[in-house]
């Protein structure tokens, strides 16, 4: 087996592949929060970054790519990890109190991420695939002004609001173990500058969906 | 004598014949337990009033009774060691508990862990992780080297002798969700490879004994931090992370191991 195998099929390469592709999502969730958030603020960036984010090749045929990649990544191992794991206690306890030593989010990511695949599901059919179509089926002319519109329209059915905001309290969750966790795989921890990746933690899985919430609820209620 | 302060209790016991049988839990009634006894004390009196009934004792784990062999691994109302911080089951009292209690007392629970007898489970999975690799090579030709000739910082040699305290006990690994073993295994790592005498050996002992961990089939951690909870000997996360990193630098830096 060469190095590379044996170190991603170890235990802890596992956990180092499973936080690197976190430490990758949780920063296209900011870049994705960007630019959402401009819909809020001017209609005219929103609408040119949407343009520039839908048109560009790179980021179209290069980032793309690899952003479904991390996505389809991190639930596969996380998946493949969980199964292990629960293979690991075959037999389990008659009466066991995970509330004593761990939180009720740590214990619970396969739930939390399962709920977030149902919303990424969801997302992929109710956007990401009309998008598709729009651009490279239909071969529509592409349209610079389009998009305020189209985001407006699509909040404007509560269901989909409340479907949003339910989705992102779920990625608080997540978050809320899964920031510090990621740094405490790849090793990343120290005295002197882990109380503030704890803090960061809190404040991103707070703060993030928290906005995109607020981006959906704006959208429905100023329309 | 306990007299007026005596505790009843309605113990749910695990009993398994062999590593063979299925097993079930039992249920038990004892009276009249002193608040000052310990756990396995209690059990004790479980035991003799089970053999005055012509019945088979509870076989179970112990040796120190002092907080020192590792060896009472009982899962207590869904606690490793019961409840209770940095204790082990030897160092839990009655007085913990209240007349009338049901207390659920099991085996730790581990694919890698086998269930031997009732309590007792087969632990030398962690031997076979020590002998992958937690020694250090000594020359002991009679010309070794005094300890002392080599300078330790303070600050390394403290959490070093920390990660030491590791008493082997299988809490961690009883606790976790995951039934992970990084607990152990990391606070092993760590005490070595925080000293100069283990750095030679470092990168080979990190990828033997984590090998042989993955091998033995305990599971993966996913940082709940159960284990750190529940260790009687306060065995901290920093090390897991410390192992991590050494695990890491050496299959990316090391030329082949
Ligand atoms: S790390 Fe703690 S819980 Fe695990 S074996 Fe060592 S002493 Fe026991
Ligand atoms: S019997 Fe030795 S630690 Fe409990």
């Amino acid at each position: 087996m060469s190095w590379f195998k044996r170190t991603f099929s170890s235990s802890i390469g596992r956990k180092f592949a499973m936080a690197l592709s976190a430490l990758f999502l949780l920063i296209f969730l900011l870049q994705h929060l960007a630019i959402n958030f401009t819909s809020v603020i001017s209609e005219k960036t929103f609408n040119s970054l949407s343009h520039f984010m839908g048109t560009n090749p790179v980021v179209q045929f290069a980032l793309q790519p690899v952003l479904i990649f991390g996505v389809v990544f991190h639930f596969m191992m996380g998946f493949i990890l969980e199964i292990k794991n629960k293979s690991a206690r075959a037999v389990r306890y008659a009466k066991n109190d995970g509330s004593a030593n761990s939180s009720w989010m740590s214990r619970n990511m396969l739930w939390s991420g399962l709920f977030i695949l149902f919303f990424l599901a969801f997302h992929f059919a109710d956007f990401w695939i009309p998008e598709m179509v729009y651009k490279y089926v239909e071969v529509n002319p592409s349209d610079p002004n389009r998009y305020y519109e189209e985001v407006v329209h699509m909040f404007e059915n509560p269901i989909r609001v409340a479907v949003y905001c339910l989705s992102f309290v779920f990625l608080a969750l997540h978050l809320l173990h899964g920031f510090q966790s990621a740094f405490q795989s790849i090793g990343a921890r120290h005295s002197k500058y882990t109380p503030a990746i704890v803090k960061l933690g809190k404040l991103y899985s707070v703060a993030v969906p928290a906005l995109y919430i607020f981006i959906a609820v704006f959208h429905y209620l100023a329309h | 004598m306990s007299g007026a302060n005596g505790l009843n209790l309605t113990l749910k016991v695990w009993r398994q014949k062999n590593d063979k049988d299925k097993g079930q839990m039992e249920t038990y009634q004892v009276a009249d337990i002193s608040p000052d006894s310990s756990f396995l004390e209690m059990m004790d009196i479980l035991n003799e009033q089970l053999i005055e009934e012509g019945k088979e004792p509870v076989a179970f784990d112990h040796d120190c009774r002092e907080g020192i062999c590792g060896m009472c691994s009982m899962y207590i109302n869904g606690e490793a060691h019961g409840p209770g911080r940095g204790i082990t089951t030897c160092q839990l009292h009655m007085r913990e508990f209240n007349n009338g209690d049901t207390i659920y007392i099991e085996p730790w629970r581990a694919k890698a862990f086998p269930v031997i007898k009732d309590l007792v489970v087969d632990r030398s999975g962690f031997d076979r992780i020590m002998a992958a690799g937690g020694f250090v090579s000594v020359n002991t030709s009679g010309n070794t080297q005094d300890a002392n000739a080599i300078p330790i910082p303070k600050a390394d040699a403290d959490k070093a002798f920390d990660a030491a305290t590791c008493i082997g006990c299988g809490a961690c690994v009883a606790s976790c969700k995951n039934a992970s073993a990084m607990l152990f295994v990391s606070a092993k790592v760590s005490q070595f490879a925080l000293l100069p005498q283990g750095r030679p050996e470092a990168a080979e002992r990190v990828q033997n004994m984590v090998k042989q961990m993955d091998e033995e089939g305990f599971g993966n951690c996913s940082n709940t931090g159960a284990c750190e909870v529940e260790c009687p000997k306060g065995i901290s996360l920093e090390n897991i992370a410390r192992m991590n990193r050494e695990y890491l630098s050496s299959s990316f830096k090391k030329e082949e191991v």
